[in-house]
Parts: C-alpha cells; sequence; structure tokens
C-alpha cells in the first residue's frame, strides 16, 4: 500500500516535474554586409533542447559569445525564437502575441546583468519596487506597500531604502533590489542572467547565500547564466556547457565537475585556477581561440581546438548521447 | 637580504571630490625584488590602481595630491623627479603598463604597426644612442631609417614569442580586426620591447574568458621570467593571483593588511580581513561565507585600521591606532594587533 503510493507519488512529481521545457529552439541573427544584404547568419543559439525541473539550479556555462545570454533572452520572448518551442508549465510560449504574454510575465522572470542600469535613476527604490504589482496585480496601495516591505525584508534591506535613489545604494544592495523587484509578483522561474559579475567576492558571497535563502522561502527555480564555474558549481544541481550556440554537455553538477568527457568542459574546467591546486598555468594544453561566430566550421564546432580532433569530425554534426548516468555528451569519441 | 627594486614607504594620496577630501592611500608600505612577481590583491575601491598610477607618476593633476611618502626605483625618489625626467627615463621604459582593457588602449583609426612603431620611436632601448644626446637632434622629431629597420626587426621578433601568428600581417590590421586575447598578446608584446625592469599589470586579463586568460597568464610568466622582469599585478581575483605570483599584498580601503610568499598568504592568511576574503570565496567544501558590513566610504573612514568595524578581532585600540608591521616569518608581515594564530606557522618559523 504505501510503496504502491509512493510510486504514484514519484509518477506524478515526474509529471509535475519538468517546469520549462524547450525543444529544438533556434536562435539566428542575419549577418549583414555595408549594404545591408543578407551575407549569412550567426547562429547564437542552434537547436538547443533541455527541461527545467521545477525546484532545480539549472547552470548554463560558457565563454562570451557561446549564445547563454541569447538563450536566456530567448526564452523570455525578448529576442522572437527562429524555431524551435518553449513550453513552460504546460503552455506553449513560443511567438506569444505580446497582450497573451503579460500575463505569463509574472511566473517568468528575467533579472538582468546589471541592475543599477535597469532601475530608473529618477524614481526612488519604492516606486520601482511597486511598478511591477500596479501593472499585474488589482492589489490597493496599502496591500502593495505591505507586499513590497515584506519582499524587501526577505531579500535583506532596511525599509528607509525605500526612500533612496539607486545611485544612493551600493552595487550588492542594487541587486537585492532588482531582486526585490521580481519577487514581488512570485514568479516560478527566474532567469538569472550573471547575477554576480560586477561584484566583489565578499559581496558576491552574501548574495549567493541569498539566492539560496530566497529559494527555500519562496520555492523558486533557478536558470543561471553565468561564466564564473567555481559560483556554479557552487550553486546548481545541473549545469549545460554551451560551444557556440550549442550545448556540449549537460548534467549533475558534481558528475560533470568530477568527470568531464566533452573535451571542451574538460579544457574549461582544467582553466579554472583553484586556489591550493595544481597551477593551470604549468600545463595549459587548450590553444587557441573560439572561431567567429558567424562563420562556423564544419561538422562539430569545437573540431579547430579540440586535442583529439579526427578528420570524420568535419563532416558530422554530433548529437547529444546519454550513454552515462546522470550526463549527456556531444562527442562521439567521449568516454 | 634582497635587494629592492620599488620601495613604497609610508605613501599617503588624497583626492578633492565634490563631497569633500577621499583619503584613498593611508600609509602604505610595499616593495618589490628584482625579477619579482607581486600581486595586489582586493575589492573595488581598495587603492590598488591608484597606488599604480603613483608609481607610475599619472595622477590626475587637478584633484588628487600625494601628502606624503616616497616611492622609490632603484634607491631614486620618483616623486621628486622633474615630469621630462620621469617621462624620458622612467615612464614607459624602465617601468612599462598593461592596461586592463586592450581595446580602449588602442586608437581605432591607426594600424597596429602605425602605433607599435610610433612606440618605439620613443621608447625603443635603442633610443639612448648619442644621436639622440644631441640636443639640436632632439628638436628634429624624425625617426632614423636604420633604427627604425633595427626596432621593426625587434618587434616582428617579439610578436612571435607572444605567440601572434603571422606577425607582419598583424601590423598592418586596424585594432578591432583582431580578437580580445591577440589585442591581450600585443599589450605584453608592446609592455616588454622597451626592455624594462618592471612591468605594472592592471587587471590584465578581466575581460578575458578563461582558456584565454590561462594562456595569458602562462606568457606573461614565462616572459617575465626569462627576462628577469618583475611585475606588479593588481587584480581582484584570488585564483589568478594565486596561479603567477611569488608573493601577495593585500589592500583594504586604502591601506595594506598583509604581505605574504604566495603560499603563506593561501594557507596561513593571518589578517582576518585576508582569512575572511578567502572564506568568501565559492568552495563546496566550507560552502560560503561573506563579510557582513560594507566597505567604508573613504571621505570619513574609520580610524585606526579601516576594517576593525567589520572584524570579528577587533578591540578598542584598533580604531585609534593603525597597527605597525608584525613579522609572522621570514617575508610574511601583517599589520594587526590580533593576528590570526596558526599551529603551522609556529612551527615553521
Amino acid at each position: 500500500m504505501t510503496t504502491e503510493t509512493q510510486d504514484t507519488a514519484t509518477e506524478n512529481t515526474a509529471k509535475e516535474d519538468t517546469v520549462l521545457s524547450i525543444a529544438g529552439l533556434r536562435k539566428y541573427f542575419p549577418v549583414r554586409n555595408a549594404w545591408k544584404r543578407r551575407i549569412g547568419w550567426l547562429k547564437a543559439v542552434d537547436d538547443i533542447s533541455l527541461e527545467v525541473r521545477r525546484g532545480e539550479v539549472l547552470g548554463i556555462v560558457g565563454e562570451s559569445g557561446c549564445g547563454k545570454s541569447t538563450l536566456g533572452k530567448t526564452l523570455m520572448g525578448i529576442h522572437p525564437p527562429s524555431g524551435g518551442q518553449i513550453v513552460f508549465e504546460g503552455n506553449d510560449i513560443t511567438n506569444m502575441k505580446p497582450g497573451a504574454s503579460r500575463g505569463l510575465r509574472s511566473s517568468l522572470q528575467y533579472s538582468y546583468q546589471d541592475p543599477g542600469a535597469s532601475l530608473d535613476p529618477r524614481w526612488k527604490i519604492g516606486r520601482s519596487l511597486h511598478e511591477p504589482l500596479e501593472i499585474h496585480t488589482q492589489l490597493s496601495r496599502e496591500e502593495r506597500d505591505k507586499r513590497v516591505r515584506s519582499i524587501l525584508k526577505s531579500v535583506g534591506l532596511p525599509e528607509g531604502h525605500l526612500d533612496h535613489y539607486p545611485h544612493e545604494i551600493s552595487g550588492g544592495q542594487q541587486r537585492r533590489v532588482g531582486l526585490a523587484r521580481i519577487l514581488t509578483l512570485h514568479p516560478s522561474v527566474i532567469i538569472l542572467d550573471e547575477p554576480t559579475s560586477g561584484l566583489d567576492v565578499s559581496v558576491q558571497a552574501t548574495i549567493l547565500n541569498l539566492f539560496s535563502d530566497l529559494r527555500q522561502e519562496f520555492n523558486l527555480t533557478y536558470l543561471f547564466i553565468s561564466h564564473d564555474l567555481s559560483v556554479v558549481r557552487m550553486i546548481c544541481d545541473r549545469i549545460a556547457v554551451m560551444y557556440l550556440g550549442k550545448i556540449v554537455e549537460i548534467g549533475d553538477t558534481e558528475t560533470v565537475f568530477s568527470n568531464p568527457r566533452h573535451p571542451y568542459t574538460q579544457s574549461l574546467l582544467a582553466a579554472v585556477p583553484i586556489i591550493g591546486g595544481r597551477r593551470v598555468t604549468d600545463n595549459f594544453w587548450l590553444q587557441g581561440e573560439p572561431p567567429n561566430p558567424g562563420d562556423l566550421p564544419s561538422g562539430c564546432r569545437f573540431r579547430t581546438r579540440c586535442p583529439n580532433v579526427r578528420p570524420e569530425c568535419a563532416d558530422k554534426e554530433p548529437e547529444l548521447r546519454s550513454d552515462w548516468e546522470g550526463q549527456e555528451v556531444a562527442c562521439p569519441y567521449a568516454e | 637580504m634582497i635587494s629592492n627594486l620599488l620601495r613604497v614607504h609610508d605613501l599617503r594620496v588624497s583626492f578633492a571630490t565634490e563631497a569633500g577630501i577621499a583619503h584613498v592611500l593611508d600609509r602604505v608600505d610595499f616593495t618589490i625584488a628584482k625579477g619579482e612577481i607581486v600581486g595586489l590583491v582586493g575589492e573595488s575601491g581598495c587603492g590598488k590602481t591608484t597606488l599604480a598610477r603613483t608609481i607610475l607618476g599619472v595622477l590626475p593633476e587637478n584633484s588628487a595630491r600625494i601628502d606624503s611618502g616616497v616611492v622609490e626605483f632603484e634607491g631614486e625618489n620618483l616623486l621628486d623627479k622633474p615630469s621630462e625626467e620621469l617621462s624620458d627615463k622612467i615612464r614607459g621604459r624602465a617601468i612599462t603598463f598593461i592596461p586592463q582593457d586592450p581595446f580602449s588602449s588602442f586608437n581605432p583609426v591607426f594600424t597596429i604597426g602605425t602605433q607599435i612603431m610610433e612606440l618605439m620611436k620613443w621608447k625603443s632601448p635603442a633610443r639612448d644612442d648619442p644621436y639622440y644626446a644631441n640636443s639640436a637632434s632632439r628638436f628634429w622629431n624624425g625617426y632614423p631609417s636604420t633604427r627604425y629597420e633595427a626596432d621593426k626587426g625587434r618587434v616582428l621578433e617579439l610578436l612571435r614569442e607572444v605567440q601572434l601568428p603571422e606577425p607582419e600581417a598583424i601590423l598592418a590590421k586596424y585594432p578591432h580586426e583582431v580578437s580580445g586575447g591577440q589585442r591581450q598578446r600585443l599589450m605584453i608584446a608592446m609592455a616588454l620591447l622597451p626592455e624594462p625592469k618592471m612591468i605594472i599589470a592592471d587587471e590584465p586579463t578581466t575581460a578575458l574568458d578563461v582558456t584565454i586568460q590561462a594562456q595569458i597568464l602562462h606568457l606573461l610568466r614565462t616572459l617575465a621570467r626569462e627576462r628577469d622582469v618583475a611585475v606588479l599585478f593588481t587584480t581582484h581575483d584570488l585564483g589568478t593571483t594565486y596561479e603567477i605570483c611569488d608573493r601577495v599584498t593585500v589592500m583594504y580601503a586604502g591601506q595594506e593588511m598583509e604581505t605574504a610568499p604566495s603560499d603563506g598568504f593561501f594557507n596561513t592568511p593571518s589578517h582576518p580581513y585576508t582569512r575572511d576574503l578567502l572564506q568568501s570565496l565559492p568552495s563546496r567544501e566550507h560552502g560560503i561565507k561573506g563579510i557582513p558590513g560594507d566597505i567604508p566610504a573613504l571621505i570619513s573612514p574609520p580610524g585606526g585600521c579601516r576594517f576593525h568595524p567589520r572584524c570579528t578581532a577587533a578591540s578598542e585600540r584598533c580604531s585609534v591606532e593603525r597597527p605597525d608591521h608584525t613579522q609572522i616569518s621570514e617575508r610574511h608581515n601583517v599589520r594587526c594587533f590580533h593576528p590570526v594564530a596558526h599551529k603551522s606557522v609556529g612551527a615553521a618559523s
């Protein structure tokens, strides 16, 4: 009896498990010459499929220009996708009309890289925090005020900050305000785009702790876009590694970090300095720089820098292989 | 006794701002030996860039003031030298600079070759020939063709050493036509061309991706070692410090807190700030701890040790008096009344 209920319970959670699923998502930007004629496509996001489970923190990592921010913005509908499908909480939200997507905004939220720049410099913090509630809810002024004050408390800011202007508070505090602004609407998924870039380590530490606390308090799911691998390892349950618009490896954080199988993931992890560990600069083997994303090599995109490259790599683009427990790798020769 | 190439002693620098006078550097002591790679770490606004600019003598004239102190380079106080002598002999020749953002350091409308040869015209090590001692020819701004050819050979050779493919082709390109990693390689080459005794590298890898960063750090370290050039490496990234530095100085709010050889700094940090800073790094093992509180405003900084309002070990004395150097072990100094005790330190020293 008990086992039966458990089984049905796991089945139910398995169904409700996926909160956001992406299938074959593409975002191509036209490359134009001086006469505005299109001379090619920049494939910023190319055929990406992944599923985000409820309550998890999924890290998206990669170097600059790999398309991780474009992926986040395409999910939000900031960039219309060139192809593929996005399903959020059971509804297809690909190419949604602006009016229809407004309701969605309150449950799927995007946190910008620089929250200081996304706050209106001429508005007091209080007004910035009230705005989303005015747009999305029918609450009275008193109710809004109550909600804003409680959120402000949970992000660890004093109430006196409601009467400050953005320039009067520090960068770490601006980030807290940006988060508070998102949380007033009680979203279920937040896309965090480089949430700790530009912060000093001591401030970064407090912000990361805040993310973990808020996740428990509000039952959130994060899509954590970052290039900082030590932060990702610390906070994410699963990570997806991107290289030039493609996912090359995806899996449980610990599995990927302790046993990376794609040559790119291996070199990326080898490049991160580890204090107290071996020095990376003593024997770093990855040569060269990423190719121009507007002019990709044929076949595997990493083959121009790959140490294990074979002639066949130029023929066919590798698919993600799920031959391992909790890990998928887009390299036919990975072991 | 290791002789110092550069010695900064009791340096105080303040800036006039709209809100009042900001005391950016407060009695800073700092040394670099010949051929040594020293990391200057600290959070933003701790004064590491101001220290680097004071050494180079490029503080903004109308707002910055040096209140006290000496900057001795090879035994001579740079602060007493006339600016002509500084720009002629020291800046860009004996001490060179690698900037944080290589793109904004190039002029976008000239080719890279033009800009490198302009540098060589004035800062080439071959410029000290008797030809230039003649004051009449100093007025003539020309570039003697024999020296031009020799300098160009030197440039191409160095571009090959920083592993740039096809150096001749790169010289004909404009700055936007090369990638960020290549621009930073060019900057390293340009910093080495005058054959300096010291390079000041101001966060040279923050704008780069990790895989490129590893290549650049490796290059910088090898080339500096080969030529016995000292490097002052300012950064806020403790990981890169660990990668290339022999010795580390940590700064907080305009005061230097601790100076230690790289191993001692990371394994047995003695200043409470250093310890807290290292614990702020994300790690799976011990979780993550921030430092409560905020960096103080430099217009009205706390008295004594500027870290005392956030320090767990602070006593009353810390708020009145700036601690002097306490020696923990050889070359490991800390400016704290209550240094963190380590068991292994007592045994080692």
